[in-house]
């Protein structure tokens, strides 16, 4: 029996079949198992968690949002401070994970966290904290992060670490911030007659200048704004802000934005896309797409934060000089935001020391890291951009001393934006719900004529109001 | 003392008293040697077989049970807990639900008034060509071939109100621009027509084939009986094509109850005032922009619950054809 069995398994219809089955194990197998082996803590360091880590540590940590191979320069920097770190922690392995896109893309973040299979050390953005800490991805590092582990702590923006934190717990440290402003196009300004210096501050000097803008004719339009994917609700948000108003009650339980500052915005919007036709004929755009219009030399105006040049500069192929920066209109508060790394729930005391000693060192000390301005300059790279901006007190002097001394584009350009700051306001409970809600109302205004402000908002208060009770 | 039974005795009904009793064991060993070298015999089939049956069981099985646990799910503070019928109720109570399902019972039924008679249509007059039918078939085919993102670009820039070629071209004829995808009243028959242009090449050959299979002589009978063209169709097509048009009606209901890709990158997935939002679409925002899985697979739910008579009327029509 034995020996029949064998025979007929070593004929090459039974070998092909046992190779396809192997083959399809292996490959399910392989699937379904995305971690590699943990080897952290193999130099046996402290766990206590307010000792420093030992430089003889051995730990590997994977992190992402590395640059990919297409960023040239900015990969050879990361491999130069993976470099200069370990000479001070030689057995710290930096296993650096890069990412198509953006470093983080919502799909992709939210399954990782789902599936627990985010880096040792992973990218969030500062809205994310809530959804880490449902899905129990991130550790509390509050008792990591002091001024002999992170020298700059005193002199990060509290408003910064207060987004990263929960009941008193600090979960993040971040690596960029921003605050929403009014970019333009500055060529478009001269050309239309406007003064890029001044760009306009309320929303009757973004229609005004809008309008002269669109004059110049060739499909260039004046201003746009977003009506789709969710980012026509953040606009819409980041414009009642700037006018002092709000999106819910104080309490987070009601709708707070069908008033008459809603009204005006939603009125603004109308007169400028029909009365004006100073906003160009196609809607429903999305993150991306006004920056392409601003990148040719289509759109005059919108409302972003300032790495959006980067953007534009980099991957559009636009020059830093020809854009400038403003407050937003009304310029009562503005959204601010902003993206920070997060260390995995589960890791070893180890793991988190030697996380942090590298954020501090690539992320939160002037003059290193992605804060080496010289280098950036030497390397092609911007220096200049009024973001981040969350040190305060000797750091941020130190850094702004720095990069003043390397920038690569005429920071003049944001000096409106820098000598106007704004306070930030952070983003409403249930954003996104809310906004695919406020989607409508953008949407409706900007591809209707006949959209009835009042109508647009009533509807939208009432859809609010049941996502807000909507457990 | 009673007579021993067969069954106690220990033998067979059909066995005589004092025939020898046929030794069980062998029978049950040529059984297994059967089985065994049935199993031999078919250890390729298996091996290929059980690849499948894995692929299967991990990407279709094991994440439809998954689903139905996730939907009764919450993931709240790092912990998983039973959530009853609240992501139900907050599926239920989503001011998008309604409407989405009106949307896409509203694509349904556009895509089969478009995408349901038109490759009929154009499968019967292309079966009237006696010549160039093989070329004319692969041009209607090509859409298929083309990558959906691109097919479906293309015609966000046709729509396009601003610069786009299906204006220019109302403009030549003298006919006023329209708003096509920015509009709640064109939004969705924008929709249809992309759908219908990149997905008609698939129906319309499998009606090809269907029409082709139709006897000459019934088309003989009835020019004999003096029927024209459409009296043709009407008794001769539709009757001898009636199997496979109505399983072509139900799996495009299922496919088109889906559909996702299109709103999505033509109207951002919601379109003006949320007139293009989907069921699946919604769901998509539950998962990935709400993080919400409970809610996203409560939804997914609902849908394959539907989904699930329509496949069961697929499954019965697909038994009557083999009958």
């Amino acid at each position: 029996m034995r020996s029949s069995w064998f025979r007929s398994a070593r004929s090459p219809r039974h070998t092909a079949a046992t190779l396809v089955s192997a083959l399809a194990l292996t490959a399910l197998a392989a699937c379904g198992t995305s971690s590699s082996a943990d080897n952290d803590g193999a130099g046996g360091g402290s766990s206590d968690p307010s000792a420093p880590l030992d430089p003889q540590t051995k730990v590997t940590l994977t992190i992402d949002c590395m640059p990919p191979a297409a960023k040239k320069a900015e990969l050879k920097e990361w491999k130069a401070d993976v470099a200069a770190f370990n000479k001070k922690y030689p057995n710290i392995t930096i296993d650096g994970k890069s990412t198509p896109g953006q470093c983080e893309e919502p799909a992709r973040f939210t399954a990782a966290l789902k599936a627990k299979s985010q880096p040792d050390v992973f990218y969030t953005y500062f809205t994310d904290l809530q959804q880490v800490l449902d899905n129990g991805g991130a550790a509390d590092i509050t008792a990591y992060v002091t001024d002999k582990t992170v020298p700059a702590l005193g002199d990060i923006d509290p408003n910064v670490l207060g987004v990263l934190k929960q009941d008193g717990k600090l979960y993040g440290l971040p690596t960029s911030n921003y605050r929403m402003g009014l970019l333009i196009n500055r060529k478009l300004f001269t050309q239309a007659g406007l003064d890029p210096n001044n760009p306009p501050t309320t929303w009757e000097g973004v229609r005004s200048a809008a309008k002269a803008i669109a004059a110049l004719g060739n499909g260039v339009a004046g201003y746009g704004d977003y009506s789709a994917a969710n980012t026509g609700g953040w606009h819409y948000t980041a414009a009642m802000y700037g006018l002092g108003g709000d999106i819910v009650s104080a309490d987070g339980t009601k709708a707070a934005f069908n008033t008459a500052l809603g009204k005006q915005i939603v009125s603004n919007l109308h007169a400028m896309r029909w009365d004006d036709n100073s906003m160009g004929k196609t809607q429903l755009l999305k993150w991306g797409d006004l920056q392409k219009q601003m990148a040719t030399d289509k759109l005059g105006m919108f409302l972003a934060a300032p790495d959006d040049i980067t953007y534009m500069v980099q991957q559009l192929g636009a020059n830093y000089a020809d854009f400038g920066m403003g407050p937003i209109p009304g310029g009562k508060a503005t959204l601010f935001g902003g993206n920070d790394y997060m260390i995995k729930k589960g890791s070893s005391p180890d793991k988190i020391k030697a996380a942090i000693a590298w954020l501090n060192f690539k992320t939160l000390t002037p003059g290193k890291g992605q804060f080496e301005y010289a280098r950036s300059k030497t390397d092609g790279l911007p220096v200049g951009l009024p973001q981040p901006a969350f040190f305060t007190g000797a750091s941020k002097t130190q850094d702004d001393a720095l990069k003043a001394a390397s920038a690569t584009m005429p920071v003049e350009n944001f000096k409106a934006f820098m000598d106007n700051p704004v306070p930030g306001k952070a983003e409403p409970p249930k954003a996104q719900e809310i906004y695919k809600v406020l989607d409508n109302v953008m949407s409706g205004v900007l591809t209707s004529e006949s959209a009835d402000a009042g109508k647009l908002l009533s509807t939208a208060e009432t859809q609010v109001n049941q996502v807000l009770a909507n457990g | 003392m009673s007579a021993p039974t067969l069954a106690a005795s220990g033998e067979s009904a059909g066995q005589r008293p004092g025939q020898p009793r046929r030794p069980r064991r062998i029978r049950a060993n040529t059984s297994r040697e059967g089985f065994a070298r049935a199993l031999r015999r078919n250890l390729s089939a298996h091996g290929f077989l059980l690849g499948a049956l894995l692929c299967f069981a991990f990407f279709s099985w094991y994440p439809m049970v998954r689903e139905f646990v996730l939907a009764f799910q919450k993931t709240e503070g790092g912990h998983t807990t039973w959530a009853g019928w609240s992501n139900l109720s907050y599926v239920f109570h989503d001011p998008a639900f309604w409407q989405a399902w009106r949307n896409t019972l509203l694509f349904t039924g556009l895509a089969l008034v478009l995408g349901f008679a038109l490759p009929f249509l154009v499968a019967v007059t292309l079966n009237e060509f006696r010549h160039g039918q093989g070329y004319l078939r692969m041009l209607v085919y090509l859409p298929v071939m083309l990558p959906p993102v691109a097919s479906v670009l293309l015609f966000k820039y046709f729509y396009d109100p601003g610069y786009g070629l299906f204006n220019r071209l109302l403009g030549l004829v003298g006919l006023p621009e329209q708003q096509w995808l920015q509009s709640t009243d064109t939004a969705m028959v924008s929709v249809v027509i992309a759908a219908t242009w990149m997905n008609m090449g698939g129906a319309t050959l499998i009606y090809l084939a269907a029409l082709q299979g139709i006897p000459g002589e019934l088309y003989e009978a009835a020019e004999l009986d003096g029927a024209g063209l459409l009296r043709k169709i009407w008794h001769v097509t539709i009757p001898q094509t009636r199997l496979i048009l109505s399983l072509m009606l139900l799996m495009q209901i299922i496919a088109t109850m889906q559909v996702f890709t299109e709103p999505f990158l033509l109207t951002g997935g919601a379109g003006p005032e949320g007139s293009t939002t989907t069921v699946v679409y919604l769901i998509y925002q539950y998962a990935f922009n709400f993080n919400n899985y409970g809610s996203a697979a409560a939804l997914g739910l609902v849908l394959l619950v539907l989904l699930a008579g329509f496949s069961a009327a697929y499954v019965r029509l697909s038994r009557g054809s083999e009958d």
